[in-house]
């Protein structure tokens, strides 16, 4: 493995339909302001997963999403990466698949069954600010995103949720997303990194190793946080 | 066509539209291009469809350039004759309704349709030519996916056989929603214009059968599917610099207004649409270089001994055409979230700012925070104004660039007086 941090996007080909680039982007961006070494790489649906240290998918639409979870089977990197605990974070679609199965176009198909969480079709669409308390134990501030999805995920026995809802509707309107070990699952889709520095510093400190990471010029972000939890009524 | 041949009921409605309308107008509610239709299809439902009787009717429709390309269109096809148009940019049956009831009597209509209702409209106006831009992602908390719209677009031709289709060879997801078309036996056809694609990430996956789609290196415009299933067809229409090429391979020059090698695309489809009612390109060349403005786009305004000039771009393929017209001068970015904008922000992130190094830019609007955070990933230098007063004040005489989404736009235009 090279010493720089390897940041993977997964299949961008299929699975980026809400600037999902946006994550890949961020971490490279606050990794660099640390004056850590990093290097990005984008693998399509047709070439095998390389050894990474993070890895990002992102939101797509049913037919993708299908097709993104066959390849990832067949190819097996993604499962190689969680056993020797890489980073993983999963967003919307890319979240779904980490599952055990998820439904597209109609059908239900066989997830990746790297998280114990299966999600089916909800009655209405979320679409709109999503926000949550993070779990305590990750110690940080309450998540904020947008979210834009029709299904419903229910986690297993053992398996937490990143967060508890506070406006939206995340997993099914009471729990959002999914934390286990280093694999992180949300519903806050596209550049959820963009409104969440802190889990953007979370997955670094996972991936690097370092307890503490310098402080990073996070004004902006914070500007664009305070003004979408005021819009969701959580200021 | 005469009112006097519409069945008494469409010429109640199409009467009381047009009054409707010019009550909206009068009454400053607004210009009319919506209320008018809306009232005439509630007194005659099928209102359009009487009113599109007897003209010959070209659509436009497509993510992106379909204002300006409609624009053009009825330029060149206004050698022939009358044209009516919505020229407000009202793409929908109801101000497709407003548009003919407004125009009156008139042999020719040039309509841009918003793309989820070309199946709609090619059904209630039976065109002579639809011409199909382009797909690309666009308002994604509430558009259809693009495949799935390349796929309504498909369905839709397959029950008009006599419609000609003037499409983009560079797009394969038009391509894909005209292919079946090219291949029937109908008295309509395909002919294929190229007019380059700048935004190409909705495109890695074949429409057809999902297998990639591969680009060639040394000629950038071709693709084909990997299996086969789709190719990109030879274009007739092409552009070359700032002249449109005809089929029997004429180079017409076209001095534009409106700046941007995507509006000489536009051109091209504007002169291939309106050589199919039999306008030769030679005549209707000159009439595009009269279009100064589209709606407020690409105006010019003098203000404070600024030059200031407006740009629309509402999605990532739009922006990156926006960054091709706009000069290396100072520039204000203006991003809403408003209903019309759709409510997600997340395509910021899909937009490569990069070619705004080395301008003093100027961000602003009520996403501006969404718009700094992509900045910084993108290392663009910026300064947060408040208003559009302020962003003025902050740069030194000379040309301000604006590029602004739609309703960010739409405040900007309000500011300066309603520029049309
Ligand atoms: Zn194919």
């Amino acid at each position: 493995m090279s010493s720089a941090l390897q940041i993977v996007w997964v299949y961008p080909d299929l699975l980026s339909t809400y600037g999902d680039r946006g994550n890949m982007l961020i971490l490279a961006h606050r990794a660099k302001a640390r004056g850590i070494p990093v290097e990005t790489v984008e693998v399509r649906s047709d070439q095998a997963l390389p050894e990474g240290d993070i890895y990002l998918i992102g939101g797509g639409e049913d037919g993708p999403q299908a097709l993104a979870a066959q390849r990832l089977n067949a190819d097996r990197g993604l499962h190689r990466a969680v056993d020797r605990r890489a980073v993983v974070f999963a967003v919307c679609a890319g979240y779904q698949l980490l599952g055990n199965s998820f439904f597209a176009k109609g059908a239900k198909c066989d997830g990746l069954g790297l998280v114990d969480l299966h999600s089916d079709r909800g009655e209405t669409r979320a679409v709109g600010e999503l926000a949550g308390d993070i779990d305590p134990e990750l110690g940080l501030p309450m998540l904020t995103g947008f979210e834009n999805h029709g299904g419903r995920t229910h986690l297993g026995p053992g398996v937490k949720p990143l967060a508890r809802v506070r406006a939206g509707i995340g997993n099914d309107g009471v729990g959002e997303g999914v934390w286990a070990g280093t694999v992180i699952g949300t519903y806050s889709h596209g550049p959820a990194l963009s409104r969440n520095p802190a889990l953007a510093d979370l997955l670094l400190r996972w991936a690097t190793g370092e307890e503490n990471l310098a402080a990073a010029d996070d004004t902006w972000h914070t500007r664009l946080r305070s003004e979408r939890l005021g819009a969701a009524g959580l200021v | 066509m005469t009112e006097k041949k519409l069945p008494l009921r469409a010429s109640l409605a199409a009467s009381v539209s047009r009054t409707a309308a010019a009550l909206s107008r009068a009454t400053g509610r607004g210009d009319g291009s919506v209320i008018g239709g809306k009232i005439g299809m509630m007194i005659d439902p099928d209102l359009l469809a009487h009113l599109a009787e007897g003209r010959r009717i070209a659509l436009v429709s497509g993510t992106n350039g379909k204002t300006t390309t409609t624009r053009f269109t009825a330029a060149a096809v206004g050698v022939l004759g009358d044209v009516a148009t919505n020229s407000f940019g009202a793409n929908m049956p109801t101000g497709h309704t407003s548009a003919l009831a407004r125009a009156g009597a008139t042999p020719y209509a040039v309509l841009e349709v918003d793309e989820h209702y070309l199946a709609q409209v090619l059904k209630a106006t039976h065109p002579l030519v639809v011409a199909l831009l382009n797909l690309s992602r666009d308002q994604l908390d509430r558009a259809k996916e693009v495949a799935m719209m390349a796929q309504l677009w498909r369905d839709a031709l397959a029950a008009h056989p006599d419609v000609h289709v003037v499409g983009n060879a560079d797009d394969p997801m038009v391509v894909y929603a005209a292919a079946a078309h090219a291949a029937t036996a109908g008295t309509g056809g395909v002919t294929w214009f190229s007019a380059g694609q700048r935004w190409r990430e909705d495109a890695h996956v074949c429409p057809a059968c999902g297998a990639h789609i591969e680009r060639d290196e040394t000629d950038e415009d071709a693709w084909r599917c990997a299996n086969g299933d789709l190719t990109r067809p030879a274009p007739q229409w092409t552009v070359d610099e700032n002249a449109v090429v005809d089929p029997d391979g004429i180079r017409h020059e076209v001095k534009l207004q409106l700046p941007g090698k995507v509006n000489v695309g536009n051109a091209a489809t504007a002169l291939a649409v309106a050589h199919h009612f039999g306008v030769s390109p030679a005549d209707a060349a000159p009439k595009l270089g009269e279009v100064a403005s589209v709606a407020g786009r690409y105006a010019q305004v003098d203000r404070d001994g600024r030059n200031i000039r407006l740009l629309l771009a509402k999605n990532p393929a739009s922006w990156l055409e926006a960054f091709d017209m706009a000069e290396q001068q100072p520039t204000l970015l203006s991003i809403n979230a408003r209903d019309p904008d759709g409510f997600d922000t997340s395509w910021l992130f899909d937009v490569d700012f990069a070619p705004l190094h080395g301008r003093q830019v100027l961000i602003t609007g009520d996403r501006a925070f969404d718009l700094a955070v992509r900045l910084q990933v993108n290392d663009v230098p910026f300064t947060h104004v408040k208003t559009f007063e302020e962003a003025v004040a902050a740069v030194p005489p000379g040309r301000l660039e604006v590029i602004a989404n739609y309703t960010a736009f739409q405040d900007i235009r309000a500011e300066l007086d309603r520029v049309v």
